[in-house]
């Protein structure tokens, strides 16, 4: 990307500078979030099953972090993602968006929860209308909110130029006609034409290339201060999400195993998952050659999940209590550091459990 | 092309070798710029338009003056260019009149037939659910019927005229424009910009509005251009038997029907008509092929 002239910041971008429940208060609080996809069969139609897609989920976002969320493929981070912004709904579970509980008496509504929470999808291509200039699509939300046409068109030509692209070459030109970083682009770009206060990226730089990954990464850390912003960040990139992240969540057959500040999680992983997770990271040094998988087959079923544990099919210290308990997420390492396994809780009674 | 792209050429800075932004219809535009066959049958289409459309001030002869002297005769007797019909009619004048009703009969039910069809389409697909079953079965049950049979009982029904041809022409196409727009809408709806739309806080209406009916409008307008023909053919298979025109009105199709008396003596007259139908739904087949073709390309 060119480097951006002085003109191009003529009228100062719009910041959300909102603050009403004060920098005590999370941004998001979510609670016992829960959404099960029912399996229907038979000619009835009738229920048979349900995949548990998001089983019971509960954690915060602080004001101004952000938090990465990690997990296999199929383990609900999109579903997670999609809940939060309320384009799925739920089947019980409340999220609280700074102090006001969403879509309730006394709460905000949903109209102002997605002015306040935006997202970027995945597929660069497929997020943007294949038959409107890509201004047409920035300028979409603000129009729908109430803005008037040209302001909303002025507006989303500084937000392309913000992003680094030139607004008066790409403006006018369609999806097609962009490179997948480009369009990427433009996917941030409108994502902040409502000028949110947090953004959600599933996936957000998992279809570019290394190099170009890395740009956008750095224009996101970039828009973060700028803006104002609260990420949360979805990736399967262990990397990327050390990068960028603040507060670590790992997920696994949709539920939390494990929660807490990036370097703990990095350096000091509690469970099980969370280590064989870390450890199928490629490793720059030869020395560090991996032989083996360090964690073997696939995730079961999330439409019949094993009992008590839900790693325990896969873990090495799977005993007898990890098939009959379900471990909660409790505090491991003060009280920003929570795990969901028996060998953290010295009175669950797993042999190797330790304080 | 030209206008749009030019004047966004001028407006990008000159330091950028970037080629010119052209819009989606500009590039459909240019692409047939370059195909000649699909302009040649154009400019056919065209042609046979405005013949219709200026036919009282071409016809030489008023169409539905009869003579009983001059009756079958030959092209090329007197002042009869292309001779006369088995009422001594002039045969070029009643072409040109017939051509009236048969586009009509040609392009009218395709385009009510797009307006109804394509909204139950896109409403069932974009609702999904009940609604689209209720809507898709529905159309499926007129589906099941022949084109041609449906056709022949509807107008039979309703009585012969022009007016109730074009309507069961119309009830006939709208199930298959109906399935096109469906099954569009339910492919564009569960791509990502719709729920991005919808994560914007767009309204059901504005994101079909804004979203759906421009990435459905192309596959729509291509497959209805492709039943003008067949539309044609229909109508004047309905003024054939009796059921569509009424005499003495002129329609190629009715023309065909009564000429069909005077096959031995007069074979070439017999063919004329039929020559026009076969001319008129060519072009537009192979019109709406080169269409399909130009708006089938992304970049």
């Amino acid at each position: 990307m060119k480097p951006m002239a002085e003109t191009d910041f003529a009228n100062p971008l719009p910041i959300n500078t909102e603050d009403p429940g004060g920098r005590q208060q999370p941004m998001l609080l979510v609670q016992s979030l829960q959404k099960h996809f029912p399996i229907k069969s038979g000619i009835l139609q009738r229920q048979t099953g349900a995949v548990r897609a998001v089983d019971d989920i509960s954690f915060s976002v602080l004001k101004g972090e952000t938090l990465g969320i990690v997990g296999e493929s199929g383990c609900g981070k999109s579903t997670l993602a999609r809940l939060l912004m309320h384009l799925i709904i739920a089947d019980s579970g409340t999220l609280v968006f700074d102090g006001d509980p969403v879509s309730e008496m006394r709460g905000i509504s949903l109209r102002d929860l997605r002015k306040n929470m935006q997202m970027v999808f995945q597929d660069s291509y497929f997020s943007l209308n294949p038959r409107l200039p890509v201004r047409n699509s920035i300028a979409y939300g603000p129009i729908v909110h109430g803005m008037g046409k040209i302001e909303a068109q002025r507006l989303a030509n500084d937000l392309l130029n913000r992003v680094g692209l030139n607004s008066e070459i790409f403006g006018a030109r369609y999806p097609h006609e962009l490179s997948g970083a480009q369009k990427q682009r433009v996917n941030i770009a409108r994502a902040l034409a409502l000028t949110p206060r947090v953004l959600i990226l599933d996936e957000a730089v998992s279809a570019l290339d290394k190099s170009v990954e890395a740009q956008v990464l750095n224009l996101l850390n970039e828009l973060k201060r700028d803006f104002n912003l609260t990420y949360l960040f979805i990736s399967h990139d262990l990397n990327v999400v050390q990068y960028i992240s603040d507060r670590v969540l790992v997920m696994y057959l949709g539920q939390i195993v494990e929660i807490g500040p990036v370097e703990e999680i990095y350096n000091k992983p509690r469970h099980p998952y969370t280590r064989a997770l870390l450890h199928s990271r490629l490793s720059m040094n030869p020395a560090d050659r991996v032989n083996e998988p360090p964690i073997g087959g696939d995730p079961p079923n999330p439409i019949n999940p094993p009992s008590g544990c839900r790693f325990r099919t896969r873990c090495v210290f799977a005993e007898g209590v990890c098939e009959s308990m379900q471990p909660k997420l409790d505090n491991v390492a003060g009280d920003r550091h929570l795990a969901a396994c028996h060998m953290t809780n010295p009175s669950s009674g797993h042999s190797k459990a330790t304080s | 092309m030209s206008v749009a792209s030019l004047s966004d050429f001028t407006a990008a800075p000159a330091k950028d070798k970037l080629p010119p932004v052209r819009g989606y219809w500009a590039s459909v535009g240019n692409r047939l710029r370059y195909d000649y066959l699909t302009l040649f049958f154009l400019s056919v289409i065209a042609i046979i338009v405005l013949l219709a459309i200026f036919a009282p001030f071409i016809a030489p002869f008023d169409p539905t003056k009869s003579s009983m002297a001059y009756r079958l005769k030959a092209p090329g007797f007197r002042n009869f260019i292309l001779g006369t019909d088995e009422l001594g009619r002039d045969m070029l004048s009643r072409l040109l009149w017939g051509g009236r009703t048969s586009l009509l009969m040609g392009i009218v039910p395709v385009c009510l037939a797009t307006l109804i069809g394509g909204a139950l389409g896109v409403t069932a697909g974009f609702i999904g659910g009940r609604t689209n079953t209720l809507i898709m079965r529905t159309m499926d049950v007129i589906f099941a019927f022949p084109s041609v049979l449906l056709a022949v009982a509807i107008s039979g029904t309703l009585g012969g005229g022009a007016k109730n041809g074009m309507l069961a022409l119309t009830l006939v196409f709208i199930p298959s424009i109906c399935r096109v727009a469906e099954s569009a809408t339910t492919q564009v709806r569960a791509l990502d910009f719709v729920e991005a739309a919808r994560a914007s806080g767009g309204s059901t209406v504005s994101i079909i509005r804004t979203h759906i009916l421009g990435n459905v409008l192309g596959p729509v307008f291509i497959f209805a251009s492709s039943l003008i023909s067949v539309s044609i053919l229909l109508g004047s298979g309905l003024s054939f038997l009796g059921l569509g025109v009424e005499p003495p009105t002129p329609d190629w199709g009715l023309m065909l029907s009564t000429l069909r008396a005077g096959i031995y003596t007069q074979p070439l007259l017999c063919a004329l008509p039929g020559a026009a139908i076969f001319i008129t739904s060519l072009s537009f087949n192979l019109v709406s092929d080169g269409l399909r073709q130009a708006m089938d390309v992304k970049s």
